[in-house]
């Protein structure tokens, strides 16, 4: 069934996308300009990519926030999986909703103020600000976020799979290795994945808990615009854009590509 | 009649008070909450049976076969399995495996792998588990499609996977719960023997659960009848058919026209019955029954005789009307109202192509026949 698009459609698509990535849209032409004024067409040019690799401040501030999201995400990850997989699956036991509410608040908490106890308790307990404590906070509250994600997923995981593990000789951690992560592992991969974003993109919470020698991304972007945009920014913000598009696409490209093979297995098998 | 693979087999231990059973389920209570699932459940089981717990949704039968595979600890009571009591004993360490409803096939790994999942664990070599793997798939007749997904099969596929991997570790009992329940009606009838065809040439003692009557009737050596968590009897499939203990009983397996009435006198082993349906009637008498008793007359349809004219002999005769008839084939289904507005059934076999059977709105005489009746204290 093919439906012609009517003009309110086309209207309301259109000026979706506009709202969405005119924006984003601007600021990839203007990373090749070739004048240093940000809002003056100059002519094309790469040359604010050829400066960008020479700024070794960028180049540092890039490394730092890659090592604090590999990290964080990765931490966040093993301990959001742990927290969900406790809370769908221990059943009842005294204080249960307790746990799971403090495990999202979190989520509603404003940065602000998680950034702000945060910096409090690194200084109380005397912790060296640098890329230790930003990694801590990241995965403080990526943590949230894939538990969230998992647990949606371990809710409506078939139970007799592990059942079935531990009647054939299993210990339940065994069962946890070998059938439960394996068929929750996509969601725990897009819980990582989220989790790897929000660090990535993080200023609020970094800027509280880094120290001088640990300037992640966000933080060395939004510190260079106070001082005026220059072009160099838009080219590393192009090639920010422009890694999370292939990510994205790719991502979507194989998740529809497994689907229809999968539709197209089931039909077979069911005829078969 | 199917043939019982019992009978078949001609092994009945359970007929032979001196036979030790295999398993013993002894005044096992499991509450959750205050729900109780399975209260106070007393059951023997031998080696090689095949056993089927039958009960409607909710009776706790379910839950009896994950006590038995050790996915629910009893509240009470005993279980033990070759003389070994399964308390403390996990799932994984129990002589015990399980087909799931739902299959539960590891959606990630191959039939054989999943068939070799349980051997990999025993600490088996390799090539000493993808043997047995291989002579598991002859067995359910998969051995093509051992590099296939699960969801690469149509659902009877995936029913023999299921068989196949919880008969791979040679388990002393296996539990089947639902075993058929996801297949189609064709299917699950050709399937129901080679279910039976598969516990025979293993040898293995089976526990299926299943609420499906004509599957546990085919299917079993003995059937245990469950509702609201206790067991209501035990006994061969033709036991269960042909002398249930109650009225439920009577009523959930196959169909049956119940009468409640009075005994008027006891004369040998014949009584006299007052009933309000029937009048007076003729019935065989039971030991332990006193003049004035409150019983009921159970009645299967196909024992009863449904004629044009009064019989001659007249013993246990009542006149009535076909209100509703259901032609099936191989016989054909009456409803009959009697005088008092009573409807009974009553099923006729077509054995000859008989020119004239009894049609819609006829007077007819329906005969009972005094030994088929039941007599029934509960």
């Amino acid at each position: 069934m093919k439906h012609r698009l009517s003009w309110f459609n086309v209207t309301s698509l259109t000026l979706g996308f506009a709202f969405l990535y005119l924006p984003m849209l601007i600021l990839i032409i203007f990373s090749f300009n070739d004048s240093r004024l940000v809002t003056v067409w100059g002519g094309f040019s790469t040359r604010w990519y050829g400066a960008l690799f020479q700024n070794q401040q960028f180049l540092d501030a890039a490394w730092v926030t890659l090592k604090v999201a590999l990290f964080s995400s990765t931490l966040a990850t093993v301990l959001g999986t742990m927290a969900a997989y406790v809370l769908v699956r221990a059943g009842r036991f005294p204080g249960r909703t307790l746990f799971s509410g403090m495990s999202y608040a979190p989520l509603v908490m404003p940065e602000v103020i998680t950034g702000l106890s945060l910096l409090l308790l690194f200084i109380a307990i005397g912790l060296d600000r640098g890329v230790f404590t930003i990694v801590l906070a990241h995965t403080t509250f990526a943590m949230c976020y894939v538990s969230v994600v998992v647990s949606s997923r371990l809710m409506t995981f078939d139970r007799s799979l592990e059942e079935a593990a531990l009647d054939l000789g299993c210990t339940p951690f065994d069962a946890f290795r070998s059938v439960t992560l394996p068929i929750i592992m996509p969601a725990v991969i897009s819980g990582w994945l989220l989790a790897f974003t929000l660090s990535l993109d993080d200023l609020v919470i970094a800027s509280f808990t880094s120290g001088p020698s640990s300037t992640t991304l966000p933080i060395k972007i939004f510190s260079a615009v106070r001082l005026g945009v220059s072009p160099e920014i838009n080219a590393l913000s192009t090639i920010v854009i422009s890694i999370v598009a292939v990510g994205v696409i790719t991502a979507s490209l194989i998740s529809k590509h497994t689907i229809a093979r999968r539709q197209r297995e089931e039909m077979e098998a069911g005829h078969g | 009649m199917p043939s019982n693979p019992a009978i078949a087999a001609n092994t009945r231990p359970w007929r032979d008070p001196a036979a030790k059973p295999f398993i013993s389920i002894k005044s096992v209570t499991k509450r959750f909450g205050d729900f109780t699932a399975v209260n106070d459940v007393s059951l023997d089981i031998f080696r090689g049976e095949l056993f089927c717990l039958l009960g409607g949704s909710g009776c706790g039968k379910s839950t009896l076969l994950r006590m038995l595979a050790g996915f629910e600890t009893p509240t009470a009571g005993q279980i033990i399995i070759d003389g070994q009591d399964m308390g403390r004993v996990t799932p994984d360490k129990r002589p015990t495996n399980m087909m799931f409803q739902s299959y539960a096939l590891f959606p990630h790994m191959s039939v054989e792998k999943n068939v070799a999942y349980g051997l990999m664990r025993e600490g088996k070599s390799r090539a000493e588990a993808y043997e047995r793997v291989g002579e598991m798939l002859k067995l359910v007749k998969l051995d093509q499609f051992a590099r296939r997904k699960p969801h690469q099969l149509s659902g009877g596929q995936r029913q023999r996977v299921a068989l196949a991997r919880a008969l791979a570790k040679q388990p002393k009992v296996l539990l089947l719960d639902e075993p058929l329940g996801a297949l189609d009606k064709k299917l699950r009838e050709e399937t129901q023997f080679e279910l039976v065809r598969i516990q025979e040439t293993l040898g293995i003692t089976f526990i299926v659960v299943t609420h499906d009557q004509d599957e546990a009737m085919t299917l079993a050596t003995r059937i245990g009848v469950m509702t609201e968590g206790v067991i209501k009897q035990v006994g061969e499939p033709r036991q269960i058919y042909e002398t249930p203990a109650s009225r439920f009983v009577a009523d959930f397996i196959g169909s049956v026209n119940l009468f409640e009435g009075q005994v008027q006198s006891l004369d040998g082993s014949q009584m006299r019955v007052r009933t309000t349906d029937l009048g007076e009637v003729l019935a065989p008498s039971a030991p332990g029954l006193s003049v004035g008793q409150t019983i009921w007359l159970a009645m299967r349809p196909e024992r009863a005789w449904m004629t044009r004219d009064v019989p001659p002999d007249g013993v246990n005769t009542v006149p009535g009307v076909v209100q509703d008839m259901g032609y099936v084939g191989h016989m054909s289904s009456y409803l009959v109202q009697l005088a008092n507005g009573r409807v009974i059934r009553v099923t006729q076999a077509n054995e000859g192509r008989r020119d004239n059977p009894i049609s819609w709105d006829e007077s007819v005489h329906v005969s009972f026949d005094p030994p088929d009746f039941r007599v029934l204290t509960e």
